[in-house]
């Protein structure tokens, strides 16, 4: 009979977080940046349909890097739980909090249980109004979770995003300047000018009245754009 | 208990069935948290003499939009419950729905009804078709059917505006969940009789938007006077029915001053 092989802990965690890792960093990566109405999310994405970000409340979005399938269904999970919560208590009952913490134990617990972890970066949006701060939640492959601020960059090439991203941000930015600081951060690391076709570009408007989440598309995009 | 225990419960799982509708969510995640349809004998007098219902709701087709109104009076057995009731509601941004019938099932039904719609068009990136809404809306009718055996029957209106066309509609239902397209007007409640035969008179489904907004107006007066269970305007409290338009702009209701003002014109027409 053959023994089975011992394998120390420390060594299964590293090699899955290894290989969630690597699987992470193949892809593109997102920035999410903090503006004078809230925050804006923008990244390379050539699919139309086949988007990165969502919508999941009034005042909560969604936004993913890694493997598709993997968020998909983590996205369509998380809508569910607000739209249960919304429906039984009050719509301004569902916050980004309690949200955060189900995708971080959901990922903690595939991480250790399963037969291998999912290769996704999650980051999870609120914004409250015009003096309050946005929260911004950053879930990570083995469930740890991160309380960002002003920007962030999820997926492949973090460090140089993240160095981009410091250079160019300013506090209170316009939708347009944001768009601009986290599309040049991306061509800058990149090396190649990016399209209005080729990036996706949405996010939270605590000024919109009921449902804040807002997608650029088209017009509406290039005319952001061009502002710049 | 009515939560969510575990969150695998709302992990989708591959080709599972309606993949983008909340009911049927729920009904796998938490069924505990709808409301039972299992029939109970028939309701004792003195309950139903308690139950709150909903009486006239209407609706007009007009050029590029349609507008749905809805009286204020709730009523309990002989007596007037509440003179300022909600009735129409917004399903979603392009459409309505108008309740008559019991009032708690029924404003449970448009509650659960905007939460399905919405769901749908978060997970989906789409919202449905306005036929896929009002086909929707006829499934939940035909589940609440054991309710209506005992009593709570549950009539609601549905309109709104397809966004692909431009087009409006207006959809009719019975008790049992039958669905109907209504040409370009329809009423369901108490005093839907009387309401009717104004809207036949006066709805043209090409006049502009503020006329079918006085004619649905004048249609919820005439059904107040021959209906005891039908509120007419309260001038003293000022409380106006509530009127929705939906047209290329998506929902909006009037405000109340506005209604007034339409009010006031088509008292002024009537008066001799």
């Amino acid at each position: 009979m053959a023994t089975p092989f011992y394998v120390a802990p420390e060594q299964m965690m590293k090699d899955r977080a290894d290989y969630a890792r690597k699987g992470i960093a193949r892809g593109r990566a997102l920035i999410a940046v903090e503006y004078a109405d809230g925050v804006v999310f923008v990244s390379e994405n050539p699919s139309r349909s086949l988007h990165k970000t969502s919508e999941i409340y009034d005042r909560i979005a969604f936004a993913a890097v890694g493997r598709y399938n993997e968020f998909e269904s983590l996205r369509v999970a998380g809508i569910r739980l607000a739209d249960v919560k919304g429906y039984q208590y009050a719509r301004e009952d569902v916050t980004a909090k309690p949200l955060a913490n189900a995708y971080s134990q959901a990922l903690g617990a595939i991480f250790m249980g399963d037969s291998k972890p999912y290769e996704v970066e999650l980051l999870i949006a609120q914004v409250n109004g015009a003096d309050t701060a946005t929260e911004l939640y950053h879930i990570l492959y083995d469930g740890s979770i991160v309380d960002e601020h002003q920007f962030v960059a999820i997926g492949g090439d973090t460090e140089p995003l993240t160095a981009a991203l410091e250079e160019r941000w300013r506090p209170d930015l316009e939708l347009a300047d944001a768009v601009a600081v986290a599309k040049h951060s991306l061509e800058a690391v990149g090396g190649s000018p990016l399209s209005a076709g080729a990036i996706e570009v949405s996010g939270l408007d605590s000024g919109r009245a009921r449902r804040r989440f807002f997608r650029l598309r088209d017009e509406a995009l290039r005319t952001v754009l061009e502002a710049d | 208990m009515s939560e969510i225990e575990r969150w695998w419960d709302v992990m989708p799982a591959p080709f599972e069935s309606q993949p983008s509708s909340f009911i049927a969510m729920l009904n796998r995640a938490a069924p505990q948290s709808i409301a039972g349809t299992i029939g109970g004998g028939t309701l004792p007098a003195s309950l139903k003499d308690q139950l709150v219902d909903g009486t006239t709701v209407l609706a007009v087709v007009a050029k590029g939009g349609v507008v749905v109104a809805g009286d204020r009076r709730a009523t309990a057995g002989h007596l007037i419950s509440r003179g300022d009731m909600r009735k129409v509601f917004p399903a979603d941004d392009w459409s309505a729905v108008a309740i008559s019938g019991a009032a708690g099932p029924a404003m449970e039904l448009a509650k659960i009804f905007a939460t399905e719609l919405e769901h749908y068009e978060k997970v989906e990136g789409e919202p449905l078709s306005l036929e896929g809404k009002s086909n929707k809306l006829a499934s939940m009718v035909r589940a609440h059917f054991p309710l209506a055996l005992q009593g709570l029957v549950v009539v609601p209106l549905f309109a709104g505006v397809e966004r692909a066309t431009g087009a409006a509609q207006i959809f009719e239902y019975d008790p049992v969940g039958g669905r109907y397209v209504a040409t370009d007007q329809a009423a369901a409640g108490s005093g839907s009789l009387a309401a009717r035969s104004t809207l036949k008179r006066l709805a043209d489904g090409d006049a502009p938007i503020s006329t079918a907004v006085s004619t649905a107006l004048e249609a919820l007066i005439v059904a107040a006077e021959e209906d005891a269970a039908t509120g007419g305007p309260d001038m003293i409290r000022r409380i106006y029915p509530i009127v929705a338009v939906i047209d290329d702009d998506g929902y909006r209701e009037l405000d109340a001053s506005e209604v007034a003002t339409n009010v006031e014109d088509v008292i002024d027409r009537r008066r001799r």
